[in-house]
């Protein structure tokens, strides 16, 4: 931290010049986000002298600021691979971004076994590193299944994402990696997603009588969580 | 005697009897069973001593790191990482830290990526000793266990004079390191470099020929290449079968792309490759540390960012090569100050799940020789 000498900090005048009868200021000072707002009593305080905003005097010379680099954010993708996926099924890719340079398919629900396959043998995307889900309640279609793949051929990640509302089934993929067996279990654990074709969609990490979907938006802990105490320890709260 | 019946040996005839089926029976083994490596429990199927079948039951340690972190801000949540693996939080901080980094866009220093790069390669090497220690004891080699906990505490010393903490560190800061390199870091890696080469040697002479040691994991749980793609094996185990993959070497992450090394890999994908695999392993990250420590770049630890990190929407995976397997962080971010959503990718979750496939076919003494190789830490599993 030590190359970091408070330059985030609104440029404050040090203590020496400032008139000694102004009073502490009532409000504390902004906690280093930046754009703390003005500080009321300043400006009538210390409008008469008023220095033409003096640099740190007491302060080692600033070093020079890096240009703003544009922070990172999704953009449409368009190259060869997308335009392979979009030739081969068409509207079924209803998306293709990029985030943080990672390349991004949505994909359609119904055909999701079926680009999978494909993705695995002509594609070379041979290794599910990883299946998991995101919530949007907000959402018409709740939840993101994501899948996360991996070509050992080309060395490259592609993530394939699905839109699935809460009564909406998502295809098992287990018949294309059965990597995705307990990837699937958990994400019906967590989030009560159903994979329709799965061998055996049962609880992985909690209980099986465990109420609720904890990974879910929604999802109180303390409710259950008095509930028990209620039933159990016959008192109205633990907390 | 002769009559048997009156002896009341024999049921007479009328009552009835439950007949004991003499083929299959089912033992369940866990979750407090010392050879488990915590709290797994595995239901067997057993024809007589062959396993027919099996299910690995989890969940006893889950906390809920995912839905803490939804709660946490980004700072706030990266000491809970290293609860995960425990007996490999440095990794853990590395993966995390660097997933955040990469989505906010900002690049930790070059000072402060070698040092992580030195004491992520001395955790995996503790890693690696701990599982030889347990691995070799439950298959009932006394002796490494004293051997690898002598060297393993060398590390921890290392840690604890760098961060104040041996197991879970939080060593690491999003965005670089709180702590500079205490004096004699350098000469303190050197040193058990130094020593570390010959001691693998002595663990090779203990295991590496001896006909009990090969008895028990020659052939032993086999995973062939193309069943560790399929079932998502990663890091030794999917090595040790052939492939040879490394995310050090593919997608080079903290400051690996400047070092040489080798990805060590087996043949048969058995429990005696995988051993070999890991052995080489050590050497090769020795040899990582060894290179680093010549040459820390000197300047700042810490990239410019604000004390409130509030990533831009978006999202982003991001995989390190943890001693288990690959590590994955994938993170969405609303913008706020708190992850929206933070999904780890655990090795040892996944590797489990070849535990089934591997176990097939063998005996019940085998099962902890398998449960020992995949090197699975429950911390991490269930999360």
């Amino acid at each position: 931290m030590a190359n970091d000498p408070e330059e985030k900090q609104p440029p404050v005048p040090p203590a020496g010049e400032t008139p000694a009868a102004k009073p502490p200021s009532a409000t504390p000072p902004a906690q280093g986000t930046g754009d703390a707002p003005a500080r009321p009593a300043a400006p009538a305080a210390a409008s008469p002298p008023k220095p033409p905003a003096p640099p740190a005097a007491a302060g080692p010379p600033k070093p020079p600021v890096p240009p703003k680099e544009a922070p990172p954010k999704p953009e449409p993708l368009d190259n060869d691979l997308v335009k392979r996926y979009r030739a081969r099924f068409g509207d079924s890719i209803r998306e293709a971004t990029t985030d943080r340079k990672q390349a991004i398919l949505v994909v359609a629900r119904e055909r999701l076994v079926e680009i999978a396959q494909y993705s695995r043998d002509d594609e070379q995307f041979n290794f599910l590193t990883d299946l998991t889900a995101v919530d949007w309640p907000k959402r018409e279609k709740r939840f993101d299944v994501v899948l996360n793949l991996y070509s050992f051929l080309k060395n490259e990640r592609l993530r394939l994402k699905v839109h699935a509302a809460e009564s909406e089934p998502v295809s098992s993929v287990t018949g294309v990696w059965p990597v995705a067996n307990w990837l699937e279990r958990e994400a019906f654990d967590m989030f009560g997603i159903v994979f329709e074709g799965h061998p055996g969609l049962k609880r992985i990490l909690l209980p099986d009588e465990w109420q609720g979907h904890p990974l879910r938006k929604d999802y109180d802990i303390l409710t259950q969580d008095t509930a028990w105490v209620r039933e159990n320890l016959g008192i109205e709260s633990g907390q | 005697m002769s009559d048997t019946r009156a002896s009341g040996f024999l049921p007479q005839s009328g009552i009835e009897t439950t007949v004991l089926g003499a083929d299959e029976i089912i033992l369940n083994m866990g979750p407090q069973h010392p050879s488990t490596h915590g709290v797994l429990r595995v239901k067997l199927k057993l024809d007589g001593e062959k396993v027919v079948e099996s299910e690995c039951i989890i969940g006893y340690l889950h906390r809920g790191v995912e839905k803490i972190a939804e709660h946490r801000s980004y700072q706030q949540f990266a000491p809970y990482v290293d609860r995960m693996d425990y007996v490999a939080a440095v990794s853990n901080g590395l993966g995390y830290c660097e997933a955040v980094e990469k989505l906010m866009g900002v690049e930790a220093p070059p000072r402060a990526r070698v040092i992580r790069t030195i004491l992520t390669e001395l955790q995996r090497i503790a890693s690696h000793l701990l599982w030889l220690g347990t691995h070799a004891l439950d298959i009932g080699a006394l002796t490494p266990v004293f051997y690898c906990f002598r060297e393993r505490e060398e590390i921890l010393k290392i840690f604890e004079k760098y961060c104040g903490a041996r197991l879970t560190t939080h060593a690491f800061r999003i965005g670089g390191l709180q702590y500079e390199a205490y004096d004699g870091m350098e000469q303190d890696v050197r040193r058990f470099c130094d020593d570390f080469a010959t001691k693998i040697e002595e663990y090779e002479q203990l295991l590496t020929e001896n006909r009990i040691w090969v008895g028990r994991t020659r052939g032993v749980g086999i995973l062939t290449a193309e069943d560790a793609i399929a079932i998502g094996a990663t890091g030794p185990v999917i090595r040790a079968s052939g492939v040879k993959w490394d995310i050090r070497k593919a997608m080079p992450y903290a400051a690996y792309d400047q070092y040489q090394f080798e990805i060590p890999t087996g043949k048969n994908g058995d429990t005696y490759d995988r051993y070999l695999v890991r052995m080489e392993e050590m050497r090769q990250s020795r040899r990582i540390c060894l290179q680093a420590i010549e040459n820390i770049p000197a300047g700042p630890i810490m990239a410019r960012i604000g004390k409130v990190l509030k990533p831009p929407p978006g999202e982003v995976y991001h995989a390190i090569e943890a001693p288990k397997g690959e590590l994955g962080y994938y993170i969405v971010s609303d913008g706020t100050t708190q992850p929206y959503r933070v999904r780890i990718r655990p090795p040892s979750f996944i590797n489990l799940q070849a535990f089934d496939r591997m176990v097939r076919g063998h005996l019940v003494a085998d099962v902890v020789a398998i449960i020992g190789t995949l090197d699975i830490v429950l911390g991490e599993v269930d999360r």
